[in-house]
């Protein structure tokens, strides 16, 4: 299938054009800071950011310009309080105003299952008695032909790039997650292009060798980087904990606009890519190296 | 005392939807006291998980370690919340109204908020699926207004057999406990069942945004126990992020 690997400098310059509606995904799990902040220094312009929970990620991206619109179901710090790049945008157009597409987790999975799978919609059963269905006219209904229910729907999410953090894949692409798996195979599976960022490139037999972990295949993958630490402040299961100091801390540094363009100064356009970064960060980061915790091997004979 | 309270509204064995904050800590507590088989689900996709810290986010890394399973958010969604499989739902909101509807959207008007608040996340199927739904929030005129800027995730809608009306699956909210008393439901209406020790009717009026339906007897909250307090303290959450 051909050796997919490449920097993330390249695979951004090739996958990811301005105006493209792009989903990093990852529910506070595998979120690939690494790629948005590669996204940032090649100062993409007017992406449609679609993600459960836009996080810090986004309120970097959309507090350094990137964004035109949001595709979203919960915009909050978590378990830290608000996302002042995001807020300052919604309700003063700082950078610029950013254009909201606003549903519930639910709504926001259904989506991207439906992208998956080429439909154009899916029932479901949520909206009903909320006031969301009247400020986002893509929340509709529609008559089961078996029951006449009336039932609401959601049409089809396809972004044109998603990229997805995991813990290995193999050079081809064939990859491989665990911990909590979000909605990266259907937000994946649902997009154009995919970009995989890994902790560890492995050989195809460590994949072979315990292919129920697998999350993507090769073929639905066009680039591999190889990006240790690639996910901080965000984690990944077995190798290192979320940095919840940064989050809590992230409150003040996006409450101050001029504090939060010194951070990007610093820690995004500063270094020339995550290995600078991962270098800058030196004991910060030694701190939250996981302790091994080791699940029985099952036998996939027969 | 809110944790407190909360966590007593708990069954042993219960299958408990768990969000962020206050109820996560009430869980928790309960799980250490009068529920050790409360299965804890969170919508990271842990399921039966345990813990071994506070967890600052519900997607913290110690909610997969040692759990009973891990599903993928679809499987979350599909199959567990819509699927009837949660017992019991615990949402925060930053307005709540009379029959229970929550607002964590925004405050003012949706095209020029005030304040633009979270949104949704999975509150507005957890407060449609879950069979039952247990609020708690800070009580002030503020967060319990007449009228809410705008309905994120429903409760008894308007009122008796408004969810009926809707064909909402679950039961809706059964409790609401603030930081001043506890209230149930009667008619889909908040009903003050019990004001917390020292706080008086009066307070209460103060702090809320309609005249509050009375139950028949009003009673006092039995105070949090010493074990009850120690736990939250010294074990569950010695670093007073959400105490």
């Amino acid at each position: 299938m051909g050796d997919k690997r490449m920097s993330m400098a390249e695979a951004i310059g090739r996958f990811v054009a301005d105006g493209d509606a792009v989903v990093i995904e990852g529910f506070t799990h595998l979120i690939s800071f690494a790629a948005a902040h590669e996204i940032i220094r090649q100062r993409r312009r007017g992406l449609t950011l679609c993600r459960l929970t836009p996080d810090l990620v986004y309120d970097q991206m959309i507090a350094a310009g990137c964004a035109r619109k949001l595709i979203f179901s919960w915009a909050g710090n978590p378990g830290a309080g608000p996302l002042y790049g995001f807020r300052r945008a919604v309700e003063e157009g700082v950078p610029a105003p950013l254009e909201l597409e606003e549903s519930t987790h639910f709504g926001m999975v259904a989506r991207f299952a439906a992208g998956a799978a080429k439909l154009p919609f899916l029932p479901l059963r949520t909206f009903t008695g909320s006031d969301l269905p009247g400020v986002n006219p893509s929340i509709r209904s529609v008559r089961c032909p078996f029951t006449g229910e009336e039932l609401p729907a959601v049409p089809a999410l396809r972004p044109d790039v998603a990229i997805v953090h995991a813990q290995r894949a193999d050079s081809e692409g064939n990859t491989q997650i665990w911990g909590l798996l979000g909605v990266q195979k259907e937000a994946a599976f649902a997009a154009r292009r995919v970009i995989v960022v890994v902790e560890e490139i492995v050989d195809q037999a460590v994949v072979r060798g315990d292919p129920n972990r697998t999350l993507l295949p090769g073929f639905v993958v066009h680039a591999v980087v190889h990006e240790p630490w690639g996910c901080h402040p965000s984690y990944a299961q077995g190798y290192y904990d979320r940095d919840n100091e940064f989050y809590v801390g992230w409150r003040e540094v996006s409450q101050d606009r001029a504090r939060l363009e010194r951070y990007l100064d610093e820690w995004v356009f500063g270094v020339a890519d995550r290995r600078e970064y991962v270098a800058r960060m030196g004991a910060a980061l030694e701190r939250l190296r996981a302790r091994p915790v080791y699940s029985a091997p099952v036998s996939y004979g027969y | 005392m809110m944790a407190c309270r909360a966590a007593r509204e708990l069954a042993d064995g219960e299958v408990v939807f768990v969000g962020i904050g206050l109820p996560n800590l009430a869980c928790n507590l309960a799980r250490r006291l009068h529920a050790p088989d409360l299965v804890l689900v969170y919508e990271s996709g842990a399921v039966g998980a345990v813990p071994e810290r506070l967890p600052v986010s519900i997607g913290d890394p110690s909610l997969v370690t040692n759990s009973l399973g891990v599903c993928s958010m679809a499987e979350m969604f599909y199959l567990y919340l819509q699927g009837g499989r949660i017992d019991v739902g615990f949402l925060q909101g930053a307005q709540i109204d009379r029959f229970g509807n929550l607002n964590t959207t925004v405050i003012g008007d949706y095209a020029r908020p005030k304040v633009r608040l979270p949104g949704s996340g999975g509150a507005c199927e957890i407060a449609t699926h879950a069979r039952k739904v247990i609020v708690v929030a800070p009580q002030s005129r503020r967060s319990f207004p007449g009228r809410l800027d705008f309905i994120t995730s429903p409760g008894h809608v308007d009122g008796a057999g408004g969810r009926a009306r809707l064909g909402l699956p679950g039961a809706g909210p059964t409790a609401v406990v603030t930081d001043l008393a506890c209230y149930g439901f009667e008619e889909g209406e908040m009903t003050l069942v019990s004001l917390h020790p020292g706080v008086g009717l009066a307070e209460v009026r103060a702090n809320l945004g309609w005249e509050p339906r009375l139950a028949a007897a009003l009673e006092v909250t039995a105070a949090p126990t010493r074990e009850e307090l120690r736990l939250l303290r010294e074990e569950l959450d010695p670093g007073r992020r959400y105490l």
